[in-house]
């Protein structure tokens, strides 16, 4: 993997269909975008225009139809199930607009599942969990359930989650969409900061302004299309 | 990862409870299954054995013809000879005549007139040779209601279902007028030693024991006995020994032509026990093949509701970086869980009902009460080793199988698909 030379994200061309009857109905059309480390950049667009096809394709959950699209050196095309799975293990962080938090496990437990899926030592495992939880500010929830958080907390936890193995590409999917505004500017701001302190690099899909307010790269996508990519500058973070 | 998958299991009831108790169900019903049919199929071959058919039986080949109608005019002759000869060419095994005869039992008054009387059923064994172990096999000191064990060939016991209907006391003198083995009429006095019950109402219906001397001089048999039955002290019937024991002696004794030559016949080629014999040797295999389906189907469905159930788990997991096979292998390795707590909880139940059942048995006497079939009217379970893992291994296979199934409905499945759903 060769992640120094090239941008972190490479799309050429990307097309994806998707069979509807005897005929295809085209989510991405022609994608052409690259996104380099550290950037803290948002995919907008209204529902449909293919913000999370796009976000599924990067993150390897999903491949085109067409064309090639290219992540931390990785041809998402070629990968298979069992390398696009490494990839995400070890250099992917998703956060999800429903949280998505094992709801049996505690919070300690959450977090801590990616690095039992890189088979961390118990004591490595600990010392990064921890880290990641006091990043996010809920060292004090360890060992509640997420029935027993907040939405706010909870999808905290799920940013500790994405990030506890410090991936180089953090992908949230409408992350502040079941959150108020309170909550959605500490979440936020807690992505900023690790985006500085880390480096990680973060690509959002939403339509939510709170987060388009923090945006430095904004890429508008219509109808499958990118209508727009523009440089912002960050008001709220 | 395993401690990690147990504590989900642990913490998240409704996908272990139910998978749990379907198992543990199944695995306590196959291990009391096995002992209930081992202890009731092994209960009645053993009573059939002690008292009927022996694991072997010597009779001549007349008798043998019509031995339903006991013709003991048919007996075998030179019976000592005979029990010499086997005794030394089969030490390993215990050879002992018997006669089994039919006649009537009158119970005189103080007068001599008949003040009661009523058919019986005769069985005369050697009562007084304490080496022939015919008391121990027959369970005849424990049998004993009133009364005492015969201590001459002169004495019987009567069952006391008999006893009581001819209101006949131990000491009283009996009258058995049958038919002596050369067909003319045979009275005979004995004095009741005892009562028994044997708690087979087959014989508790109307039998008298006696010992085979008494019997003989009654019946005038001299050195003759309707049969000869052959046991292995200590051991349980081998179908293989006792037929290589029969083609032996049949190679040796049986003539075709001479039909009072002796021949000998097994367990299982008499009575139709073979047919049970064959059912209790495959009873294992049947219980734990029908467990194995049934178990399998219902932890399939099982299996697939809790997927279903647990897609936005799946999604994340594979979002997360876990691969499609891993959390196929994990959803087994939880299976394994399930199945061997579920198998371990059975097992136990099963096996505790076993032991309960086997010291207390259950009582069947009142639906046995016209049976001719030679049972114990308690029947006991039999708890062996083969109790103990009859149910476990077929309850972790089921299991699996029943995961495996749902699980590759998942596994198939498109990452992106997973995924989607995820977020609906």
């Amino acid at each position: 993997m060769n992640t120094t030379t090239q941008p972190l994200i490479e799309l050429n061309n990307v097309v994806k269909r998707y069979p509807m009857g005897t005929t295809f109905f085209t989510a991405l059309e022609e994608i052409d975008l690259t996104v380099e480390k550290g950037e803290f950049t948002g995919i907008v667009g209204p529902s449909g225009s293919g913000k999370t096809t796009l976000l599924n394709i990067i993150g390897s959950l999903d491949s085109p139809t067409e064309g090639s699209a290219r992540v931390l050196g990785n041809f998402i095309e070629k990968l298979s199930h069992k390398a696009a799975a490494s990839l995400r293990n070890h250099h992917l962080g998703f956060i999800f607009q429903t949280y998505n938090l094992l709801p049996v496990y505690t919070v300690y437990e959450n977090v801590e599942f990616p690095l039992l899926l890189l088979g961390l030592s118990a004591d490595e495992r600990k010392k990064m969990v921890m880290d990641a939880l006091e990043w996010v500010g809920l060292t004090d929830k360890i060992k509640s359930r997420p029935a027993q958080l907040s939405g706010g907390e909870s999808q905290r936890v799920a940013i500790a989650r994405a990030v506890v193995k410090k991936p180089e590409l953090v992908l949230a999917d409408e992350p502040t969409a079941n959150l108020d505004a309170e909550n959605s500017h500490h979440i936020l701001k807690a992505m900023v900061r690790l985006n500085q302190e880390l480096g990680t690099t973060y690509l959002f899909s939403t339509h939510d302004e709170k987060v388009i307010q923090y945006l430095r790269r904004k890429i508008t996508l219509l109808d499958g299309k990118i209508a727009t990519d523009e440089v912002m500058t960050p008001q709220g973070g | 990862m395993i401690r990690f998958l147990l504590k989900g299991l642990l913490r998240d009831r409704s996908r272990s409870l139910f998978p749990i108790l379907t198992v543990t169900a199944g695995v306590m019903a196959t291990a009391l299954g096995h002992s209930w049919f081992h202890g009731a199929l092994g209960g009645m071959l053993t009573t059939t054995a002690n008292f009927q058919t022996g694991y072997v039986k010597i009779m001549s080949r007349a008798y043998a013809d019509l031995v339903e109608e006991m013709p003991n005019d048919l007996a075998l002759v030179d019976v000592d000879a005979l029990l010499d000869d086997l005794a030394e060419v089969h030490p390993g095994w215990q050879f002992t005549p018997r006669i089994h005869f039919g006649g009537l039992i009158d119970i005189p008054d103080e007068n001599g007139e008949t003040r009661s009387q009523g058919p019986t059923m005769g069985l005369a064994v050697d009562l007084l040779d304490p080496d022939a172990g015919e008391v121990e096999r027959l369970k005849i000191r424990e049998s004993i209601i009133r009364g005492r064990l015969p201590e001459k060939p002169d004495e019987i016991l009567v069952a006391e279902e008999l006893a009581r209907k001819l209101e006949v006391e131990p000491g009283q003198v009996a009258t058995i007028i049958s038919s002596t083995m050369n067909g003319s009429m045979a009275f005979y006095n004995f004095r009741v030693a005892g009562t028994v019950n044997f708690g087979i109402n087959m014989l508790d219906r109307g039998t008298i024991i006696t010992d085979i001397r008494g019997a003989r001089q009654a019946l005038d048999m001299g050195d003759a006995a309707g049969e000869i039955v052959g046991f292995l002290p200590g051991d349980n019937y081998r179908d293989e020994a006792a037929q290589a024991l029969a083609d032996e002696f049949n190679a040796r004794f049986s003539d075709s032509g001479d039909q009072f030559s002796p021949t000998m016949v097994t367990l299982a080629d008499q009575n139709g026990m073979r047919y049970m014999l064959n059912i209790s040797n495959s009873m294992g295999t049947i219980l734990v093949t029908i467990f194995i389906v049934v178990m399998s189907l219902v932890l399939w469905n099982s299996g697939l509701m809790g997927s279903l159930r647990r897609y936005g788990e799946m999604g994340v997991r594979l979002a997360i970086g876990e691969s499609q096979g891993h959390i196929y292998r994990s959803m087994l390795a939880e299976s394994v869980m399930i199945g061997i707590m579920g198998s371990i909880i059975g097992t136990a139940i099963g096996v505790a009902l076993g032991y309960w059942i086997q010291v207390n048995g259950i009582d069947i006497g009142s639906m046995m009460k016209e049976s001719s079939i030679m049972m114990d009217n308690i029947i006991r379970t039999q708890v062996s080793a083969t109790t103990y893992y009859i149910g476990f291994i077929p309850g972790v296979i089921a299991t699996l199988i029943g995961t495996a199934f749902a699980g590759i409905g998942i596994y198939r499945r498109q990452t992106a698909s997973l995924f989607k759903e995820l977020e609906v």
